[in-house]
Order: structure tokens, then sequence, then C-alpha cells
């Protein structure tokens, strides 16, 4: 097959979606969290901590969805943490967020290891099966690509619609874009600038844990150690790259995607004239590409990384 | 609840709060222990056995200490500037494939020409590593945490491709890994048949050109002073972004050496596994020491000794040698807070 | 009921650290009254109203609005109880909308939908009925100065709001919008609104107020009805003593040492310069009055070196120099007391001997072949301390640890060491008490009889009156035609700075 002809694929389009899936969850995520301004460097190590409290539920006899529910708690509860020291004791973010994700790594590996200490491969699960809607999904490539996915995937494309919703569209939203603009125009409205900020990381952090949990339940079916391998990072990239905007990010989730299908792909027919790590090395390098571009003309939050003491102006 | 800035106590209260983030490092993780059904009394008495206990452990401390002492070193310059350099696992690993490339017999030289040239184009390729995301931010605006950590993962697959391609051993039996490096590029032994290498000398002494460097000069004075306010800075006529490169040279070269160490010290060739990650602990070892870079040493020992004992404990106790990490990346969070109270005092109303 | 007061203050005491900000403060405030809260840059009225309005809470003394005590340290209480503030520095959200930022906060976070139609009908009803012209859809970043500031007092209106309190409301102001605004005020007491209108300006504190109450140094010191009393007055009690303008030796020009030459910028902080000229002379202060955000910001970055100039260019003593900068000014003997200290002026965490050698530190005075002499640094610092009778804790004690006072001392210490040929004095006397403020007058007129070319920016007219031999007024980003002392009225100063005359000129200033 010719490097053309695959984008006209229907299963490179299937793929990419769902490469994208755990991506979205998680960059919709770190967007709340920075446009409550705060940056949630703990991304990494929640989106682990996710896949395994995810996978760990279902393999130890719950249901797919209370794996999910579980991967919530978890991240919400390192959302908390994080929240707690940036938030109103308002310490570094760089630092808090690498010690967030270390913590929540080792923590994973450490329960791992405990639950199953003799394993040497990782035992499988059950994962989400295809829902393909009728209908929809006979619509050729497109409706394949799109309808063809797991209940998760869907659930993805909803996070956005609703991220993008409760941000314009609701009294609550208007609150967490002005924390992250301006915190005093909160504040001097009665409404508490720490509880937004907080909520804000504690919720998004949910929603990252739910991507990393994406990658056990309905990717794969089991729980690797590195099998985050820096999708935080680039989902903060991801961020950037969407301008902060929920309808864009999830667009750069996309074509990240669709260019991480396609080099697998490419590495497939090249042959290997050219080294398979040229093209692994691709996503990472093209996210740093993609921030360059951006950067300069990026509205960013203004308040974003700055902590905010009451009464402060 | 507010925080109201109270002056700074004095050096011996100052030095008790790494103590106290320490002590409740130890009471938080007692619960993973107790998880594990061991008790955390034996286990940490295993862990400082494992790490101090005898001759053999406190140099296998202090061997795994060395590269965590650069790295160490390396972050905390970049951090008193404020330059988030979350890439010294990439900086090493380029410091590894630069000793390989000129260690491996490309320089027919004597050791004590060798070793230096190879020392200073470990740094220098280091120093460029971090100079591209300082570029980045100084030139664009991009965040250099995403850059240095994306990079982290780009250099080792770069690391990947030379070691299955140019760089590989030929006599390797197929594994990825390099040749090792002739006799005269070896850093040797600090004490015979023992594993503690002169790179661990190399590191006190860096160690203490850091420490010089930021206090007493005009350098330094400049990276604390971009770190603290950069607004301020600039208006006095400090030239912010040149300052920022310098630190970026500087944190960059630093951290490769860790690479080198490694390789011609302890390893003698380049794998994929060099690093379990000294670079991203060596961000805890700094904020341990509070970026100051003499206590770099002392926290880089203490961190060596927790992975060095947690290795020992978990083969006598049932817990998993995992254990070491999570006290790590506890100590990060609570020295922090440490240090935030060290200079504010919080007031509920 | 007309005589039970809507607010009851009792017994406010607030300290930072050694500062009394408010020492024991009561008054009460009558429905449909204006009291203006009169009194110098850090005399404590600030502070008392975000303690009023819960952003601080008072170490002592209570809060009763319309006869219920009012939780400290919770702004949503004072906000539900009808209580709405305009803050000096605008709290709102430069990327949201006019309509957005009212509605922030005022119909319940759990709402699934924020009802934008009947936020939008309310808005456009207060407008009209309270002269208060804004367009609901459009982004704060677009607006005006004045209309940021309708927005604020919307806000307020827009939660029903029956006490108002303005935080120096016309600083921002030209005098057309200072006009403005106090008509709405006219209309809203009309409505039975009480106001607190916090000021420093005599003239507007006798036209707009019923009652005017005096702090000084965080002490309530006089009470008066605003038809029973004088401007005299007033001033005698807001500083303490007889206001005796400090004493002024003539002047003894000599030869001139920055130029500006039809120089232009980009805006920052407010306008831009648009090609302006200007000349210091040695000997001589050079006052530069007018409105904020008409360009003293920007014309003072650029004398400092953090900003360039698009166009035009700058002279040194008769010299053009090419590449400007902060090394390049104090280089050529330029010295620099920023506006913030705090964020511009010092690093808050390095120590006093560290932050007064910043300007320095590369001469070898303080280093030696790229390393710093701390020993001379030290001698430095406590030489400063003792000349400039600075109270600090030590040399090594962290700046921020300071009083604004203090911090100022030593900031001018080190920009006037050694005898700089030209100052730059920008807001030299903000958020000081009456002491510093005469200390940092006594300062400049020392170093002026020096022979030292000063410019002088200050948003403060009579500060200006008293210490300028020249004054020159700006109003978008250009500059009047100078008037040396006594020349011009104070109203016609203002019309200047209210933009309202052809005397702006390109030439020689």
């Amino acid at each position: 097959m010719d490097a053309l002809e695959i984008l006209f694929t229907a299963s490179f389009w299937v793929a990419a979606i769902r490469i994208a899936s755990p991506l979205i969850f998680a960059t919709m995520g770190e967007l709340i969290c920075e446009r409550a301004g705060v940056l949630n460097l703990g991304i990494e190590g929640i989106m682990t901590a996710g896949a395994f409290a995810g996978w760990f539920t279902v393999y130890s006899g719950g249901n797919l969805w209370a794996g999910l529910l579980v991967a919530a708690l978890v991240g919400a509860m390192f959302g908390l943490l994080h929240a707690t020291l940036t938030v109103p004791l308002g310490l570094s973010q760089h630092v808090v967020g690498i010690g967030v994700t270390l913590l929540a790594t080792s923590l994973t590996y450490y329960t791992y290891r405990l639950a199953l200490p003799e394993v040497t491969s990782p035992p499988k699960i059950e994962p989400f099966q295809p829902l393909p809607i009728p209908g929809l999904s006979s619509i050729p490539v497109v409706g394949e690509a799109l309808f063809t996915q797991t209940p998760l995937t869907y659930l993805a494309f909803v996070s956005v619609a609703a991220v993008a919703w409760i941000l314009y569209r609701t009294p609550i939203g208007l609150a967490v874009r002005a924390a992250g603009e301006n915190p005093s125009a909160v504040e001097a409205q009665g409404i508490s600038v720490t509880s937004i900020r907080m909520g804000a990381v504690v919720v998004g952090s949910a929603l990252m844990a739910v991507g990393g949990a994406f990658l056990t339940t309905s990717a794969f079916n089991s729980f690797f150690f590195q099998m985050i391998n820096g999708r935080g990072w680039i989902c903060i990239a991801l961020v950037v790259f969407g301008s902060w905007r929920p309808g864009k990010a999830l667009i750069g989730a996309i074509l990240f995607a669709a260019f991480d299908a396609y080099q697998v792909r490419l590495q497939q027919i090249s042959g290997g004239i050219v080294p398979y790590q040229v093209f692994l090395m691709m996503p990472y390098a093209l996210s740093i590409l993609a921030l360059i571009l951006v950067a300069r003309r990026a509205t960013y939050p203004k308040a974003l990384m700055i902590p905010y003491q009451k009464g402060e102006r | 609840m507010r925080l109201e800035p109270k002056p700074a106590p004095s050096l011996a209260v100052t030095l008790l709060f790494p103590l106290a983030a320490i002590a409740t490092t130890l009471v938080l993780t007692s619960i993973l222990v107790l998880a594990a059904g061991a008790s955390p009394l034996s286990v940490f008495y295993l862990v400082a056995k494992g790490a101090a206990g005898s001759q053999f452990a406190l140099l296998e401390t202090l061997t795994r200490a060395t590269p965590l002492i650069f790295t160490g070193l390396a972050i905390a310059v970049a951090f008193r500037a404020k330059l988030w350099n979350i890439g010294a696992e990439a900086q090493l690993y380029i410091g590894g494939v630069v000793t390989v490339v000129l260690g491996t017999g490309a320089l027919p030289l004597p050791s004590v020409i060798l070793i230096p040239v190879i020392m200073v184009a470990v740094m220098a390729a280091g120093a460029l590593l971090l100079l591209g995301p300082a570029v980045l931010k100084t030139r664009f605006g991009v965040d250099e945490v995403v850059t240095t950590l994306l990079l982290n993962f780009i250099v080792l697959l770069f690391v990947s491709m030379l070691l299955e391609g140019v760089l590989k051993d030929p006599m390797g039996l197929g594994w990825p890994q390099s040749q090792k490096v002739v006799a005269e590029a070896q850093l040797p032994r600090l004490i015979q048949g023992k594993r503690l290498h002169y790179g661990f000398v190399i590191a006190l002494a860096s160690a203490v050109l850091v420490w010089v460097v930021m206090k007493k000069t005009v350098l330094g004075y400049e990276m604390r002073a971009v770190g603290l306010n950069p607004e301020g800075a600039r208006f006095v006529g400090i030239l912010v972004n040149r300052a920022l490169m310098k630190t970026a040279l500087l944190s960059g070269g630093l951290a490769a050496l860790a690479g080198f160490s490694e390789v011609s010290g302890l390893k003698g060739n380049l794998t994929l596994d060099l690093s379990p990650g000294y670079g991203y602990t060596g961000i805890v070892v700094a904020m341990l020491a509070m970026l100051n870079p003499l206590g770099v040493i002392a926290s880089a020992i203490f961190v060596a000794g927790i992975f060095v004992g947690a290795d020992a404990m978990s083969r006598a106790a049932k817990v998993p040698s995992y254990i070491a990490d999570v006290m790590v990346a506890t100590s990060l969070l609570t020295m922090v807070v440490a240090i935030l109270l060290t200079r504010f005092r919080i007031r509920w109303r | 009921m007309s005589s039970n007061p809507v607010l009851r203050l009792s017994r406010i005491s607030k300290r930072f650290g050694p500062l009394r900000a408010n020492e024991a403060i009561s008054f009460d405030l009558k429905r449909g009254e204006v009291i203006a809260l009169l009194g110098e840059n850090g005399a404590g009225k600030t502070t008392l109203m975000n303690i009023l309005f819960g952003h601080y809470v008072a170490d002592e003394g209570t809060v009763e609005a319309f006869g219920k005590p009012l939780p400290p340290g919770d702004p949503r209480a004072a906000l539900d109880a009808g209580i709405g503030m305009v803050h000096q520095h605008f709290t709102l959200a430069d990327n949201m909308t006019v309509q957005e930022n009212i509605a922030l906060g005022t119909q319940s976070l759990w709402r699934m939908r924020l009802d934008r139609a009947a936020a939008r009908r309310r808005i456009e009803q207060l407008s009209a009925d309270f002269g208060l012209a804004v367009e609901p859809a459009a982004t704060v970043s677009t607006l005006s100065v004045g209309e940021r500031q309708r927005v604020e007092i919307l806000k307020a209106l827009y939660r029903e709001a029956r006490i108002l309190i303005l935080d120096e409301p016309t600083a921002v102001l030209t005098p057309a919008e200072t006009d403005a605004l106090f008509r709405t005020l006219k209309l809203l007491v009309a409505k039975d609104l009480s106001i607190i209108f916090i000021s420093h300006k005599l003239h507007e504190v006798m036209a707009v107020s019923d009652r005017v109450l005096v702090l000084r140094s965080g002490q309530l010191v006089g009470e008066r009805e605003t038809g029973a009393t004088d401007r005299k007055e007033l001033a005698a009690l807001m500083v303490g003593q007889e206001v005796k303008p400090a004493e002024v030796s003539p002047v003894k020009l000599g030869a001139p040492l920055l130029a500006l030459e039809r120089v232009s910028t980009t805006p920052y902080n407010g306008a831009g310069l648009d090609k302006v000229s200007l000349t210091l002379t040695a000997g001589e202060i050079t006052g530069l009055a007018g409105v904020a955000g008409n360009g003293q910001a920007v014309l003072a970055a650029l004398i400092a070196g953090i900003r360039r100039p698009t166009g035009g260019s700058i002279s040194i003593a008769g010299r053009e120099i090419a590449d400007w900068s902060p090394r390049v000014a104090l280089a050529h003997g330029v010295a620099r007391i920023p506006e913030d200290r705090h964020a511009i002026g010092s690093i808050g965490d390095m120590s006093v001997t560290e932050n007064v050698i910043a300007e320095r530190y590369r001469s070898p005075r303080f280093s030696r072949m790229g390393f710093l002499n701390w020993k001379a640094a030290g001698r430095f610092a406590e030489k400063l301390i003792a000349d400039y009778d600075v109270k600090c804790p030590s040399p090594e004690a962290r700046i921020r640890l300071l009083s604004g006072g203090n911090m100022q001392k030593l900031i001018l210490g080190r920009a006037l060491d050694p005898d700089p040929a030209v100052i730059l004095a920008s807001q030299p006397t903000r958020g000081l008490d009456v002491g510093a403020v005469a200390y940092v007058h006594r300062m400049l007129l020392e170093a002026r009889d020096r022979g030292a070319a000063i410019l002088l920016i200050s948003e403060d007219l009579e500060e200006v009156l008293a210490l300028s031999d020249r004054i020159i007024v700006m109003s978008k980003g250009r500059l009047s035609t100078p008037s040396s002392r006594g020349e011009r009225s104070i109203r016609e100063l203002g019309e200047l700075m209210a933009g309202h005359s052809g005397e702006h000129s390109d030439h020689a200033a």
C-alpha cells in the first residue's frame, strides 16, 4: 500500500480515533485546570494511577464502569493533593506537579507489586467492546471511524462538549475562566477563588485518570509499567496548541493521533530503511514543533501559574 | 487563610526543616509498609542497614549517589534561575553517548588528557541540549517544562537508535549496547576492588565549584536575581535572557557529567538502562537540599541510601522495593511544604 | 427610620506586622448619604474598606449592615448585605464580556445554564437609569478605563447594592469623566443609595460629599459636615499640621543633560508616546502631571531603559545614544526610582545588601574578575542604612520584610549614590506615610541643589506643584508646553490634563 492511500482507509481512522480518545480525556482535564489558573504537571502520574486503578478494579471482579469510577476517584484524590499544595499554599506548580507525578507513579508500581508479587506478564481483563452505532456506522470511512468505537470513545467526545458547555454556558464556567484570568474578579463577586481553583484541579485530575483508564480498559486489556509513556506531557502541549479552547484542543488531539497512527503504518511500509526509532520520535518532535508555532500568538490565561492570596490585587 | 512572610530562621532551625520533612515522610510511608503486612520499624531498620550498615553498603550508597549529585546540581542551578529543566535525564544520556563516541578508541590519547577532553565535550553536548529549550523559552515563549520533558523521550529513542546502529557493539551478542570504553577513558576506582570510583570525587568537586559560583560570583548573583524577580533584575541592568542561557549551559553540562561518570567510572559502556531515572530523581535531590549545592551532596547520599537500602530490604522483607520511589516522591512534597514554612507563617484568619 | 444607619463600623483595628493600618475606627453611614473618606496615601483608607468588604479580617471591631452584624472575611456576605465595592484596581476578567463579568457570581453556581437574556435586559435598564453607557456584549479588554469603571459600578448595582464604596475612583479619570461619574452618584443618591467615596483630593471631596471623615496614620482624626468646613481645615486635618510647602531655594540652571527628541513608543500600561520631545536641565526639577494612563508609565520605563523607542532619539549631554538599555542609562549617570518598588524596584527575597548593590554589582567597587566583594557590599548597605535612617533588622534581612517607606529609602539611597546627573523619580511617594514623603521630597530637592536634572512623575498634583521648577502636563501620550513655578493655575493644569487645549506641541518642552 502506498503512503497516501493509508489516509483514506477506514481502519486507519478507526485507529486514529482510538489513539486520540485517552488524549482527549486528559487534555480536557488539563484544560480545566489551566483555565482556572493551575498548571497540573501531575498529569503523567495521574494517568498512570488511573490506568492501574481502572484495570485493577476490573481484574478484582468489578465491572468496567466501576473501574472507570474508581479511576476517576483516584485521579480526584491526587488532584486534591496537588490543589491543596498549589492553591491555598501557593507552592510552585512546577515542583508540586512533578512531585505528584513521581508519587502517583511510584505508588501505582508499589501497589501493583504488592497486589501481584509473583506475576511476570500482567494478567488480562475483558475490556470495553466496540459498540457500533446502528446506521451511522455504515457511512463509509467517516462513519466507520467515528461510530464503531467503544463506549469510552463516545464518552471522550461527550466530555469535550460538556467541558465546552460548562466553560462558556454555565455560571460555574464563568467563575473558572475568570479565576484563570483575574482571580480578584472572582473574589470581588463573592466567590472563593480557592474553591474554584481546587474544584477545577480535582475534576480535571479525575478526567486525566479516566484518560489513563481508557488505555487499560478500552485500548488494551492489561496494565504495563511505563504505559503512559509521555502521553500526559503531550496533552499539556495539546492544551497550548488548542489555545485553551476545548474544540481546538479536540482537533489537535485527533491530528496528533492521526499522525501517530500514520507513523506506525509508515514504519511498516518503509521496510526498515529508516530506523523505527525515527518514527517513534516524530510524535514528540511534532508536539514541540506545534508549541513553537502557536506559542507566540497563544493567548494564555493571564493568571496561569500565579498563586492567589485573598485580598491581593 | 493567609501566608505572611517572616524573617528567615537561624541556620540551625533551617536545618531542622529537612529533618521534619523526612520524619513526616517516614510516618506517611509507614502506612504503605503496614499495608504490605510488615512492621515499619523493622523495614526502615532494614533500609538503613542496607544503605549504611556495612562498608559494602556504604560504598554502594556513595556509588549510587554519584550520578545523583550531578543531576541534583544541574537541577539546583536551573531552578535557582527558575529555568525548569526537567530534561536532566536526556542530558545524562547525551553525556553517555559522547563518552562512548570519544572513549572507545577514537582519540589515542593518554588518560590525563583524554578524560578532561571527554569531560569538556560531554558538558558541551549537555549544555547544547538544554540551550535549545532555553532559546525556545526566551525567543518564542515556549514553556521549557514541556520541551525538556518531551526531549527526554526523543533522546532516549535516539540513544536506542544509536545502540542498534552505529554505536552497537559487534561483540555484544545482539544486545543494544555500545563497546566498552578503552582503559585510558576509564575513571579509576577509589578503592581497589570496590565499585566506588573517581566520579564521586569529581561530583564533590563540582558541588564545591557550583557553590562558589552561586555564592561568590557575579554570574551566581545574576542567576538568583533572575530567578527571584526577572522584571526587577532587568530593571537594574541584568541581561535576563543571557543569564538564562548561561544557566542552561551550566545546568545541561552538569547533568551530562552524570552520564559520563556512570559510563567511564562504573558501567564501562552505554546501555538503555544507564539511568533508572536519575534525571527525575535529581529534582528531589535538589529540592531536599533547598537548592543549595553543598546540600545536594547530603541529599544525594540520603536519596541514594533509600534506593540502595530498599533493594536490600525488599530481598529480606516482603515489601516491594518501589517503596523507595514512594519515599523519595513523598519527601519532595513534604520538603516543599517545609521550605514554605521557613519563610512564611500561616495565619488562619 | 432614616435615623437608623445603614452601616455601622465599631472600633475596627488592623495591623500588618508593626504597621497599624487601622486603629479603633468607628463611624455610621446613613441612608442616602455620601461620606467622603479623606486621607493621604497610606492613611489606611483602602485597608478599612477591604475589611468592610471582607477581603481582610479585622483584628478587632465589628461591622453592622442594616442592623445585622457582618461576618468577617466573607466578601459574599458583604455582597449579600447590599454592599458593593468599586476597587481602585479593577477586578474584571479581560477575556470575558461585560455581561459575563457582571453576571459572574450572581446566579447559582450549580445552574446548568447561564441566563443571558435576562442579564442583558437588566444591564441595559441599569445603564439607562444611571447614565452608565456600555455595550454588554463587548469584551472587557477592548474597553477604555472610564468604561471599565462603569462596568464596575454596574456590577454593584446589578446585585442591588444599597451601599456603594468607591476607592479613589477619579485617579484614572479625565475631568470630564469625573463629572459624569459625579452625575451618576447624584442619581444613585436620589434612589436612596448610600455612598462611601474614598479620595485624597480635597476639591472632589468638597464637591461630592455630605460628610467628610479624615484618616491619618490609621486613625480617624476628624469628622466634619461638608457644608461646615473648608479645604484648608481638611488639609490641615489630613496632614496633621499646617501644610507648609517645602522650602525651595532659587533655581541655578546648568547645562541640558538628558534630551528626548520626537520620541515615540508602543503603548504600555496606558497610552504610548507620540513624538515627545523633552529636555532635562541640570539644577531643575521638571514635574510631569497628568491623569494616570496617559503615557507616564511608558515615559518612565523609557528613561529607565526598560523600554525602547520606536522612533526619535535619546541623547545625554548632547551625545545621541543609539543603544538604550538599563545598563547604558546607569552608565550615563541616570538614577531611576521606579513606580513600583515591589515588582520592579527590589528583589523581595534577596537581602538588603544584595538589593543595594543591584545597580552597581559589576563595578570594580563591588566585584573583581567576576567575583563579588561581599565585604564592600555589606559596608555599603550599612552606610545606606545609617545615612538614610532605615529601620531594618540587619543588612542580611530579606528586603520584602521592610515597610514601604524604609524600602523606598533604600531604593533612593541606591539611586543617589554616587551623585547622579539625572534622576527619574516615578511616583516616588506613592503609599508612603507623611514623614517618609517629606524625607523623599527633601532628598530630591537636595539633589537638585547639587545640580542634578530631575524628572518627577506624579499623579499627585499637589506634589508636582510643591516641588517642580517647571511643570509639563501629559495627555494622550503627548506633552504640553512647560510652565514655570506658579505660572498656570490648578484649573488651567486640569484642562491640560483633560487634553482640552491646543497647547500640545511637538517642539521643545
